[in-house]
């Protein structure tokens, strides 16, 4: 047992005696701040361990701790972002509601701005309930019928402008031909010029207009509204802008007109009860449906016949609505 | 048995330095009569030996001096039994010169050690150092050399008594 005999280890065994020789003189003196150098440096000398294990208990407990805490917070996670998907949906269903207000509150300000709003009773909100059943034929269903007082012909309104007219009253609902149906017509002018004609759907997005005055000022951006002729609708309400004039001049003119009223989105509706009486066309300022503000003072003076249209008969025939 | 020796002489240094040294230079205690026998259980016995008996007889010295701290007179002669321990196996120090060489050497150092370490630790000071560490050197020098022939005389002085005995 050569290892274990210290007598081989005179290094190791003069070091240890100095050591103990070193720590038995340091238990006995003290540090100029009056602490005992043997507790002094075995507490430094500790300290340093007892920091090292510290920041080793510190390292895994911290890990330890994290590993849970990120364990509640992936949990915490998922469920924010479940709540967050709940409130998207109910703040599209909010925007909805919200939208859908907005229209109907433009629907209000339609009825309450327009010539025949004066009469209790002569416009009906209606809701789009349904779509036509072919695309030949471009038809909506309204929440109103006969027992609301919907007959047929009447004229269908949008805050942005004409819809239609009533074609197929029911009981509790009616079926609304849309302007753009290739069967449906209306007469209308150039706001601008006064310029007449008619304007018939194509089965498209968009209006023609027809038997316009070869002499008549037709450009590209002129307002269309109706000119009241027809019998159904009101005077002065907007059909759209004319999109492209081709052709020249004169009779071959292809006159494009694009709706105001989007098809693709109708949601609620007014239902006209009082068709409107004809007028001179000079004399019936339109009525700014889009915006429901009053005629501006460059219209034409607003004629009393707008205001106080008596009622006519709920069957009169235009002749033009038709084709 | 070597141990018992040992430990024997170091118990007679310290016996001796307690009563008797301190009559023999004035009373000064300049003699080391411990350090002197550690020096030479060193050179006799080895470094091992030699610094476990000065590591012994140094915490003796100390722990039986008044005042003072006990470990720096171990430590001091622990150094000095394991120098000399090593240098002794080192060289040839049975001759009188060479192991008087190594006592004013071991003294020297062990008197730089001690009190070196005591004003290091600002716990005593020692008003002429110098004077102090030639005193002990010189006085630790005649009486381990003496001690030394002594020592080494005993046995043949023994061996001639009992011869002599054995003639009547």
């Amino acid at each position: 047992m050569a290892v274990l005999d210290i007598r081989q280890r005179t290094g190791w065994l003069f070091f240890g005696v100095l050591v103990a020789h070193i720590i038995l003189i340091s238990a006995q003196v003290n540090t100029r701040r009056g602490v005992p150098m043997l507790e002094a440096v075995v507490f430094g000398a500790f300290a340093e361990v007892q920091r090292a294990a510290s920041s080793v208990v510190s390292g895994v407990q911290e890990g330890w701790t994290n590993y849970f805490a990120l364990q509640q917070i992936r949990r915490d996670n998922e469920q924010l972002k479940h709540e967050v998907t709940e409130m998207r949906v109910a703040l599209q269903q909010e925007r909805a509601l919200a939208n859908q207000a907005r229209t109907l509150q433009q629907l209000l300000d339609l009825r309450t701005t327009l010539p025949l709003s004066t009469t209790a009773g002569t416009v009906t909100q209606s809701a789009v309930i349904g779509g036509g059943p072919s695309p030949a034929f471009r038809t909506i269903t309204i929440d109103k019928g006969s027992h609301d007082g919907i007959r047929q012909d009447m004229a269908v309104l949008a805050p942005a402008g004409v819809v239609g007219r009533v074609i197929m009253p029911s009981g509790r609902a009616a079926k609304v031909q849309l302007l753009i149906d290739s069967n449906a017509a209306a007469g209308v002018m150039v706001e601008r010029t006064r310029a007449q004609g008619v304007a018939v759907g194509s089965g498209t997005e968009r209006l023609q207009m027809e038997y316009v005055p070869s002499s008549a000022d037709v450009k590209p951006g002129d307002q269309v509204v109706t000119s009241g002729i027809d019998g159904i609708y009101p005077k002065g309400l907007v059909i759209g802008q004319i999109e492209s004039v081709r052709g020249g001049t004169g009779d071959s003119r292809t006159i494009v007109i694009k709706p105001a009223v989007d098809f693709s989105s109708l949601e609620a509706v007014l239902v006209v009860l009082t068709p409107p009486a004809a007028v001179p066309d000079t004399e019936v300022p339109r009525a700014d449906v889009q915006t429901g503000a009053q005629p501006s003072p460059a219209s034409p003076p607003q004629p009393a016949t707008a205001q106080t249209a008596p009622e006519a008969p709920e069957s009169e025939d235009s002749g033009i609505d038709e084709r | 048995m070597k141990a018992a020796a040992v430990l024997v002489g170091i118990a007679l240094a310290l016996a001796l330095q307690t009563t008797v040294a301190r009559f023999v230079v004035g009373g000064t205690a300049a003699v080391d009569l411990v350090l002197v026998a550690v020096v030479y259980v060193a050179l006799t016995t080895g470094p091992v030996s030699g610094m476990l008996s000065g590591s012994l007889a140094g915490l003796i010295q100390d722990a039986l001096s008044s005042g003072g701290v006990i470990g720096i007179g171990g430590l001091a002669k622990a150094i000095v039994g394991f120098a000399v321990g090593v240098i002794g196996q080192q060289f040839i120090v049975t001759a009188a010169l060479p192991r008087l060489v190594m006592l004013v050497a071991a003294t020297a150092v062990h008197a730089a050690i001690f009190m070196g370490l005591y004003v290091a630790l600002g716990l005593r000071t020692f008003p002429s150092p110098w004077q102090a560490m030639v005193g002990q050197v010189l006085g630790n020098a005649v009486v381990g050399m003496i001690a030394f022939a002594i020592i080494e005389a005993m046995p043949g002085v023994i061996e001639r008594r009992r011869a002599g005995r054995r003639v009547r």
